[in-house]
């Protein structure tokens, strides 16, 4: 069943110039023990989402549409009940580890911290779920005893999702975990991530732009766009064969080492993000796409169906009776 | 020094060398103790030529292209450019820097909040009194692939995309006309969609104005993709370089083996435990051998090498732009 | 576009950043209040000599009686020689305002200058600038004025330069701490790469960044020099010409207490508080509008 539904999640920042759209109409489920990766730009509404979930959003910002963990709607539940999911049931890794710890408190007891708020352990008890979950992210239990300066980047991100586990949550959302990691350090990361999905079946929303590494961690991707999801399917298939041309040129940026195609030949997406409060009018994406035909620019795109689960929201892949008046379009 | 012939040369490369290290250490003290962060490098790099520059953070691979700019004076050894060594005077510093400039990895912080676009490409051309500014400021940025430049002038950092700030960092580097780009992780905090328009232009610039560069980089695949030939750096040494195509499909150091198997999509992973070693406390024989996987899966004690990987510390592989590794094990089964 | 264009259009940009500060310095109320305070204050100064001169503080020329309360012909009263207490506050401020405004400048320029080398120059020099701020920083400033002055001798520019001289060190840990944060910055090693040297750096990247704060803390400078200048003249130190310190030496020395002239205490002491507390408002509204940090706060 799934532990978590998104239902035409919109977020809308208000600032002082106006409204900006930053999610508009995202509908995903993440089914119980699987991954779902979400990959995309800067500004593409990705990190805005996750935030959403736990609604750890700012003031200004409005969400719209229906949250759903374990059957249960996040955005109308009381703040209590909210407390308590934040932690016990879904808990959140946030990008740069080094401003998630504080600097001045030693690590057994940041880890701790939830268990004692949430009157998970008894202070001396929490010692020893401590030291357990130090194991369970690689690092010897004196570690506790250490400060957040004393610890490397990688293992300032083993203690995050230390912190994450503490209260064994059933879903972790990770935003940009192994972002500005070493290659080594980020395959531990991901190494470690994949052990607990594997051995705890926690579920997992992974974010990130680096599809390969989403594809590598997630059973299932989601590629957002100007705060749509404009492709969704197994990741190993949309990481292989992409059917949206944003998805492709995502997947294209990070190279395979040995394919002689990308050797001395970079690829990358030309054009800038669209300005979320001027957004092209038609399918955002037509403006950047290297493939877009004359239609694009007054499409109404919607997520089509792609392929076996699979759904994406291009021309291309636009089911032929789906096809209004205008002329019949050549899919290159 | 006295031998003029380097051993680019004696090869017999079809490019000449442009700037090169040889025998460079350089040292610092961090925590009481004294870090080596380079500790023996000799790399070359050629006219029109783009090498990577391959390692974990904490390698020295962010000291050596410092000290490589000038910005870090070695403890000892030597930059050479065009053949002569560089001289730490002012003068001769300020002159070494048309030749040689840099792109940084953060491109919001490499610029001024507070100055235009007009402004950060033309602080370079301003400080060396270089005629003709508007003209110059705009070549550099169009080369850079902003246009129409005019467009540019008068925006600030924040008014742009992460590509295009980085695209100002590299115009303003331009707009000295230098003959090498040293980038330290020059897509690192960029988009994956930006990334490869900002290597598609230094691979531009380099077959349209011939410019040389040494990257630096975390990342094997931004090496594939741009480089002509890669250095993999390991505490402070280079432990294997050589063409890219040779390094990055038939790696022979067991460190190169292990950051080629983590990425995403290769078959077998050796994940190295433990973090990248300290500077200040750089282990005897060979500086790896802590780590190393072969030597851990008994392969080396097979070859009987082991004792000599605890032991005996390697020598410092030449600038030369053949594919070598420093590594007991791959000695002795070649 | 030519040159002059891309000037004439960076003017304008800075036209433009001037009326957004404008704006936002407009929701400070006390800001503005005491801006307002602030532009009476210096015009009335101004134009002193306009009206009245230096002979209102001559104590042969006084034509009321001794210590009389104010009346049409003296609003604010009279002082021991029968001068009018309103003539000598109107004249006396273009003393206290000088020297209040010359030694927050002395002050703030030593204070940058110090600030700025101490932070770019690692080493040391930076070490031994900071080792003579701090010195400076725990001498008693009040006390070293006095001496400085009394050695000086007692005039406008001595009490300038004992003020200057003793006030600095505060403005220069505060320059020094956000120069450091500012040399952090890779903009900063980039400009090195492309071959700026000291004065290039400190003087394009450094100081608009710490010109904000140091605007800021001049105006809080001012009413610190002003207050430093009525306590020294209070002290008997003074430039032996009228201003609300010396009015309010004289007073003590002659009894206006006990005479029962409480209007000879009460006026400067008023004019005293009311600039000091405009330039502070003025400060702080100024430390709102240009420090971001505060603005996202607030």
């Amino acid at each position: 069943m799934a532990l978590l539904e998104l239902d035409d999640v919109s977020v809308t920042y208000r600032i002082a110039a106006g409204e900006v759209p930053a999610v508009r109409g995202v509908s995903l489920t993440l089914d119980a023990g699987t991954a779902l990766g979400v990959a995309g730009e800067s500004g593409s509404g990705k990190s805005t989402l996750a935030m959403a979930l736990l609604r750890l959003l700012p003031r200004d910002a409005r969400v719209g549409g229906r949250i759903l963990l374990d059957g249960e709607d996040v955005l109308a539940m009381k703040w209590g009940r909210l407390r308590a999911v934040r932690w016990a049931e879904a808990s959140i890794v946030f990008q740069g580890a080094q401003h998630g710890l504080n600097p001045v408190q030693r690590i057994g007891d940041q880890i701790a911290e939830p268990l004692l708020v949430h009157g998970l352990a008894k202070p001396d008890s929490a010692r020893g779920r401590v030291a357990e979950l130090l194991e369970q992210v690689g690092l010897p239990a004196w570690r506790a005893r250490s400060y957040p300066h004393e610890l490397s980047g990688g293992q300032r991100q083993r203690i995050m999702i230390a912190m994450a586990l503490a209260c064994s949550p059933r879903l972790i959302i990770a935003d940009e975990p192994t972002t500005a990691l070493d290659v080594m350090v980020q395959a531990q990361v991901l190494t470690l991530i994949k052990e607990l999905l594997a051995e705890r079946g926690i579920s997992l929303i992974m974010i990130s732009h680096d599809l390969s590494v989403l594809a590598d961690v997630c059973d299932r991707l989601a590629v957002m766009y100007a705060g749509r999801v404009v492709e969704h399917g197994p990741s190993r298939e949309v990481f292989h064969d992409p059917k949206h041309p944003y998805s492709a040129a995502l997947a294209a940026a990070f190279p395979t080492v040995g394919d002689p195609v990308s050797r001395l030949a970079p690829k990358g997406l030309g054009g800038d993000p669209p300005d979320p409060m001027d957004l092209p009018p038609g399918c955002s994406f037509h403006p950047r796409c290297p493939v877009a035909l004359d239609v694009c620019p007054t499409l109404d795109v919607e997520l089509w169906p792609a392929g076996p689960e699979r759904r994406a929201a291009c021309v291309h892949v636009r089911p032929e009776k789906a096809e209004p008046a205008e002329t019949t379009l050549e899919v290159s | 020094m006295t031998e003029t012939q380097t051993p680019v040369e004696a090869v017999g490369t079809a490019r000449p060398t442009l700037l090169e290290a040889r025998d460079l250490h350089v040292g610092f003290p961090s925590r009481g103790r004294r870090a080596r962060a380079v500790d023996g490098v000799d790399l070359a790099i050629g006219e029109g030529e783009i090498v990577a520059l391959v390692g974990e953070s904490g390698c020295g691979k962010t000291t050596l292209a410092r000290t490589l700019l000038g910005l870090e004076r070695p403890t000892s050894g030597s930059v050479l450019y065009g053949g002569t060594a560089l001289e730490y005077g002012s003068k001769a510093l300020k002159a070494y820097r048309r030749e040689v400039q840099l792109v940084l990895q953060d491109p919001m912080g490499s610029l001024n909040p507070r100055q235009t676009v007009y402004e950060a490409v033309a602080e370079g051309p301003r400080i060396h009194g270089l005629p003709g500014e508007q003209e110059v400021v705009a070549s550099a940025l169009s080369r850079a692939g902003l246009r129409p430049p005019e467009r540019f002038f008068l925006r600030y950092p924040h008014e742009l995309s992460g590509g295009q700030r980085q695209r100002v960092v590299i115009a303003g580097a331009l707009a000295l006309e230098p003959k090498v780009l040293i980038a330290d992780e020059p897509v690192a905090s960029l988009d994956a969609s930006v990334r490869g328009e900002i290597l598609a232009l230094l691979l531009r610039l380099r077959d349209e104005l011939g410019l040389s560069a040494l990257v630096v980089t975390h990342d094997l695949g931004l090496a594939w993709n741009i480089a002509d030939r890669v250095a993999v750096m390991y505490l402070g040494r280079i432990v294997e370089s050589g063409p890219v195509e040779q390094v990055l499909t038939a790696p022979r150091h067991p460190y190169t083996q292990a950051l080629l198997s983590v990425l995403p999509e290769s078959p077998e992973r050796v994940v190295l435990t433990g973090e990248p070693p300290d500077p200040t406390r750089i282990p005897g024989g060979c500086r790896f051998h802590a780590r190393c996987q072969v030597l851990a899966s008994g392969r080396a004690a097979e070859a009987g090498v082991d004792g000599r990987c605890r032991a005996e510390p390697l020598a410092v592989l030449p600038a030369v732009p053949t594919a070598q590794a420093a590594c007991h094990y791959a000695a002795a089964v070649d | 576009m030519s040159a002059v264009a891309t000037g004439s259009v960076a003017w304008s940009r800075r036209r433009l950043a001037f009326g957004r500060f404008w704006r936002d310095f407009r929701q400070h109320r006390g800001g503005m209040v005491g801006l307002l305070a602030l532009v009476v204050a210096v015009v009335l100064a101004l134009v002193a000599p306009l009206f009245i001169d230096q002979s209102v503080t001559s104590v042969v020329s006084g034509t009321g009686a001794k210590f009389a309360p104010p009346s049409l012909a003296a609003p604010f009263g009279t002082d021991e020689s029968g001068r009018s207490i309103l003539l000598m506050v109107w004249w006396g401020s273009r003393t206290s305002l000088l020297i209040g405004f010359l030694a927050a400048l002395l002050s703030i320029v030593i204070g940058m200058v110090v600030g700025i080398a101490a932070g770019h120059f690692r080493g040391w020099l930076g070490a031994t600038l900071m080792r003579i701020t701090d010195w400076f920083l725990v001498l008693p400033s009040l006390i070293t004025a006095m001496v400085l002055a009394a050695i000086l001798g007692g005039s406008t520019f001595t009490i300038i330069v004992a003020i200057g001289v003793t006030t600095w060190p505060t403005t220069a840990r505060l320059i020094r701490a956000q120069t450091l944060a500012v040399e952090a910055r890779p903009y900063i090693e980039r400009s090195k790469a492309l071959g700026g040297g000291h004065w290039h750096i400190t003087t394009r990247h450094v100081l608009p960044n710490v010109a904000p704060l140091l605007l800021a803390s001049t105006t809080l400078e001012v009413a610190s020099a002003i207050v430093t200048e009525s306590t020294l003249a209070f002290l008997g130190v003074s430039a032996n010409k009228t201003s609300w310190g010396t009015m309010l030496r004289a007073s003590y020395d002659f009894g206006a207490a006990t005479a029962g002239a409480w209007w000879y205490i009460i006026i400067p002491g008023l004019c005293i508080l009311a600039v000091v507390m405009a330039f502070t408002l003025c400060g702080r509204a100024l430390e709102a509008v240009l420090n971001p940090r505060l603005r996202k706060a607030g």
